[in-house]
């Protein structure tokens, strides 16, 4: 049972075959098993978990089911959830219960999904490798000498090791792809505004955005027809229809035209990841698809200018937590600039701290210009560079990240270098388009992942050319051998 | 050497919304502490702003009321800086691209010409909480209650030349926020409060002298005192060889002096940067003019409608539309009286300005309404009083003994016409002068008041004065 | 461009930040190297562009000026490390 996709879980729900409480019973056995291996989850709500599933069995009983209705999943403990502990995957806020809920936890609450608990990330989603959370870091699967990818690591890692059959993630550039790709799931990250972000804790207002990490492309249009939709609480948040997700799947591809950006080909890409895209390229045309090669010129400048958007707009977003109202304060202050220096000093991991000075450093007077504007403006060029790409194709093709999963530490003590590791998907982020990476092979035994690109709202046929493929393969159907 | 003030004001005013300008939390005054500071007020994580449209168009309503330009693209900044009434770490502000650009404002000193005052700009921004500093041993603390309340911050050229300029200059702005009904005005809650920029150049010098910035001044008496000592302070630093250094003052109001803020913090570098939070405010031209649309009758409007249409002179015009509501009082009542608006003029300005100064009351505690003054004042304008009962019919209006005409009643202050009643008293009055009237028959012409005087207090002063006197004159004769 | 000791000092006060003097020349490292990276973007022309803040083009949307929150003082300052009588306490400051 814990090898089924949430669709198959939700008909097996429907049909009697088995009950709510019984599969969030086997998926919490499994999260106690595995988890003191992988440490995915900060929080295992198990009480509130086996009191929602109860709720569900009657709400399925009463044939009044919602598709989610029973089905258990797992929430990056970004969101924040009314009663529960949300971390942030900080000290800083290793002592915050919630008061409120999330929108996009709240959907899901009231489709009657249920909440396993919440899953480890980098501090503040700060990070590329789930090791900077104050929660210790978390193994990949796969391997679990190699890190799941960051930051939304623990939703990955647990999904992936079937600790739960979906998790929500979040997005700010390439925190869902990249674990994704990285742990052999279906990520997607919606197009800005498309999923609320109230209550998400913010690290990069203008760039995060929430998202499915599931088995198969079929499973993410059965989240997103929960997650997606206008909130009043979010002023970003897009008062836009929403499409059935589901509804597409099937379509045909015959004539889609799948660019490939020739910046996504060239330096720094390993060559034997190179020849899984290859092959999955050709898969797609295999079934229909056409395929032409585009140019992003201003594709290297992506990791750059995330490096000024980014750390700026999270200097100012975690200026909030002062030790004042909430969170970690310092013992003894001895007045409040010391109370405010040694709660953020002590309350902050080293990631978190790197990132708040840098973009305390380029808001600063005198570097405003160089350093903000300036990245500003060529957030425009990347833009404008998608935007005449999809004048000319329907989504773009290339690989998620440059290598498979690297081993724990390896990176850790070289930011530039982790920062280079979310060269394909930052750029994304900068334009506020969606994509989702989709598994497509493996490299000794590691998995890849495709990125697919959509134009802005094309989440829909971004599934339909997902699941077509997913159709046609089954990389995503491949489990790692310890938790078949 | 003949030094020159130079003043600007940055004047806080609270816009009169129901809820806060990026949260739904209560604006109310005087809730119990934090009761009224949501989570997006508090900074909790995850919240996220949403603007008040409310906010939005009255800033556009005071754009428009002093002629400026009202943006159709405005975008709100963060302001960063760290303190415990702050609680995200910054303020929601806006900075390069503010809602109201441009603008003017026309103030008169008594006793000198009118000047134009130059408005650089207005923007919207969110108030701070408040910090207590006192009952808590070794503490301070925080209410952020406050937090969140909109406000418009009213920016002016360094443009006026004298602590009264910048008075007249806040009080045409209070009033003028009034008006619009976009601020409560109450300075004691803190509704209406200003920052003020001083400094001093030799007379006729271009360049600006170093300024210092006085902050929260919340009365005009404040206004005036911390500027003039300011000013003091800043040519006795200069005469005595010092320089004046650019920093932040505090008034304080009981030692009567500014004093340097100087914390041991670093010099501020607030970090400005769009709020990704909020997207750019988009104003179309049918918004505002339909804004436009909403506008009152401004003052300087009143003012000069009063003079052409009422007969006011300048002076009175100024005095009566110098609050809406006083404005509002005087045209009600001199709607009710009928004719002569003038006479209501001097009424209001003269003994009901006087009762209410008198009593420390505000025009709109009148125990005296518009309606029943105005009632009074017909009673004089259809001669059943005279101006001098009028004034005991005002004191027993102004104690409760109710309106003019059961004040009259009760009183039996109806002025008596009956001329053959009055010409009776007259008779008698000259009958037992024999002496006086043979005085004025002789030519001594002022006794006839000595008549007037007698008829009026053997009438109880109810007699036509009018009637008395032609009816006087023919019987002297 | 690269930062310098005192660079980090000046930032780590603007953020609030206790930094160990002995982790300062581990800051002065990355953060050059940061910069370093970021460094790429001088050699872009972008004279005639406006600069973009929002992925989306878009307006403020504005909503009803309604109080809609309720008073939840005490489940928040449940949260808080110190109170009283419904205020939150910090050092004292001293205007």
């Amino acid at each position: 049972m814990h090898t089924k996709t949430i669709s198959q879980l939700s008909a097996a729900l429907r049909s009697g075959e088995v009950s709510s409480v019984e599969l969030t019973t086997l998926f919490l056995d499994r999260i106690k098993q595995h988890n003191p291996a992988l440490n995915c989850f900060i929080s295992i709500t198990e009480a509130q978990a086996l009191e929602a599933a109860a709720v569900a069995d009657q709400r399925l009983t009463a044939g009044n089911g919602a598709p989610l209705t029973g089905v258990p999943i797992a929430h990056k403990d970004i969101f924040c959830t009314q009663g529960v502990k949300t971390t942030c995957g900080s000290r800083m806020l290793d002592n915050f219960i919630a008061p409120y809920e999330s929108t996009c936890t709240a959907r899901f609450r009231d489709a009657g999904a249920v909440m396993l608990g919440k899953t480890n990330m980098d501090e503040f989603a700060m990070g590329s490798s789930n090791e900077t959370s104050y929660y210790g870091a978390v193994k990949n699967p796969w391997d679990q000498g190699r890190v799941p990818g960051g930051s939304s690591g623990g939703s990955v890692s647990a999904v992936a090791a079937r600790l739960a059959p979906a998790a929500t993630g979040t997005d700010t550039g390439g925190s869902i792809r990249q674990p994704a790709a990285l742990c052999g799931l279906t990520g997607l990250k919606p197009t800005y505004g498309r999923v609320s972000r109230f209550g998400m804790i913010a690290f990069a207002s203008s760039l995060d955005q929430a998202g499915p990490v599931t088995y198969s492309a079929e499973d993410a249009a059965l989240m997103m027809n929960v997650m997606a939709g206008f909130d009043e609480r979010d002023s970003t948040s897009v008062e836009r229809e929403v499409p059935d997700y589901s509804a597409n799947l099937d379509n045909g591809i015959e004539g889609l035209k799948i660019g490939l950006p020739k910046e996504y080909f060239g330096e720094g890409l390993d060559d034997s990841i190179a020849r899984v895209i290859d092959a999955a390229v050709k898969e797609y045309e295999a079934l229909g698809a056409v395929v032409k090669e585009i140019s992003l010129p201003n594709t290297g400048l992506a990791v750059p200018i995330y490096y000024v958007v980014a750390p700026a707009e999270c200097s100012t977003n975690l200026s909030r937590f002062d030790g004042v109202r909430f969170g970690h304060r310092c013992d003894d202050p001895q007045d409040l600039f010391d109370l405010y220096t040694r709660s953020r000093g002590e309350g902050f991991g080293a990631e978190v701290k790197r990132r708040i000075m840098i973009g305390t450093y380029v808001l600063s007077a005198g570097y405003y210009d160089a350093y903000y504007l300036k990245a500003q403006k060529i957030r425009r060029l990347i833009s404008e560079d998608f935007r005449a790409a999809f004048e000319k194709v329907d989504v773009i093709m290339g690989p998620t990240t440059p290598s498979t999963a690297f081993k724990l530490g390896e990176k850790a003590d070289d930011p530039v270098t982790m920062y280079l590791s979310d060269i394909y998907t930052i750029a994304v982020n900068m334009a506020g388009l969606p994509a989702a990476s989709i598994p497509a092979g493996f490299v000794d035994g590691l998995p890849v992942g495709l990125q697919v690109i959509g134009n802005y709202f094309d989440e829909s046929r971004l599934l339909n050319v997902a699941h077509k493929y997913q159709q046609a393969t089954d990389w995503h159907l491949q489990l790692p051998k310890e938790f078949q | 050497m003949e030094w020159e003030v130079v003043i600007g004001l940055e004047i806080h005013a609270q816009l009169a919304t129901r809820s806060k300008i990026f949260s739904g939390a209560s604006t109310a005054y005087g809730a119990e502490p934090n009761t009224q500071a949501c989570a997006i007020d508090l900074g909790m994580p995850g919240v996220l702003p949403v603007l008040n449209k409310e906010a939005v168009r009255m800033a556009a309503k005071f754009g428009l009321a002093v002629g400026s330009r009202v943006s159709n693209r405005s975008v709100f900044a963060r302001k960063n800086y760290f303190y415990p009434d702050l609680p995200k770490g910054y303020q929601i502000s806006q900075f390069e691209l503010p809602i109201v650009e441009g603008g003017q404002l026309e103030i008169q000193v008594e006793g000198e010409d009118a000047r134009v005052i130059a408005i650089t700009r207005a923007h919207l921004e969110e108030d701070a909480g408040k910090s207590l500093h006192e009952d808590f041993q070794g503490s301070t603390g925080v209410d952020l209650n406050r937090a969140g309340t909109p406000l418009l911050e009213i920016v002016s050229e360094p443009d006026m030349r004298s602590a009264k300029e910048a008075v007249a200059y806040m009080k045409k702005i209070h009033s003028l926020v009034q008006y619009l009904e976009i601020c409560d005005g109450n300075m004691q809650e803190g509704s209406f409060r200003c920052d003020a920029n001083v400094s001093i150049r030799p007379k006729g010098q271009g360049k600006l002298g170093t300024r210092s910035e006085i902050k929260n001044l919340n009365s005009f008496r404040f206004v005036e005192r911390a500027i003039n000592f300011e000013v003091e302070r800043q040519i006795d630093m200069i005469e005595g060889g010092g320089k004046v250094v650019q920093e932040t003052r505090l008034y304080d109001s009981d030692k009567d002096e500014t004093r340097s803020m100087r914390s041991k913090e670093e010099a501020f570098d607030y970090r400005y940067f769009p709020d990704p939070d909020l997207l750019p405010v988009e104003l179309d031209k049918a918004y505002i003019e339909a804004v436009r649309d909403t506008l009152p009758e401004l003052p300087d409007e009143k003012k000069a409608r009063f003079m052409a249409e009422l007969g006011l002179a300048e002076y009175e015009a100024g005095v009566l539309t110098a609050s809406r509501e006083l404005a509002d009082y005087f045209e009600e009542a001199a709607k009710i009286a009928g004719d002569d608006a003038r006479r209501t003029a001097n009424w209001v300005m003269g003994d009901l300005l006087g009762a209410l100064n008198k009593a420390g009351k505000e025009i709109a505690d009148s125990p005296v309404s518009a309606m029943w003054l105005g009632g009074m004042l017909q009673r004089i304008n259809d001669h059943t009083i005279s101006g001098k009962i009028a004034k005991q019919v005002f004191e027993c209006m102004w104690n409760g003994e109710g309106d003019a005409d059961s004040v009259i009643e009760a009183k039996g202050l109806r002025q008596m016409t009956d001329s053959g009643e009055i010409e009776t008293i007259i008779d008698e009055i000259i009958a037992s002068n024999p002496g006086q009237l043979e005085q004025y028959r002789a030519g001594k012409n002022k006794l006839f008041g000595f008549f007037v005087g007698q008829v009026m207090k053997a009438t109880q002063g109810k007699a036509n004065p009018a009637q008395v006197n032609q009816l006087l004159k023919q019987k002297l004769a | 461009m690269s930062v310098d000791q005192s660079d980090i000092t000046k930032v780590a006060l603007l953020a609030r930040l206790k930094i160990d003097e002995a982790d300062i020349p581990q800051y002065v490292d990355n953060l050059s190297n940061i910069l370093g990276l970021v460094e790429q973007m001088s050699e872009v022309n972008t004279d005639d562009v406006v600069p973009m803040a929002h992925p989306l083009d878009a307006a403020q949307r504005l909503r009803a000026d309604e109080v809609t929150e309720t008073d939840q003082r005490d489940s928040f300052q449940a949260l808080a490390p110190e109170v009283e009588s419904g205020l939150y306490l910090v050092p004292k400051v001293i205007e």
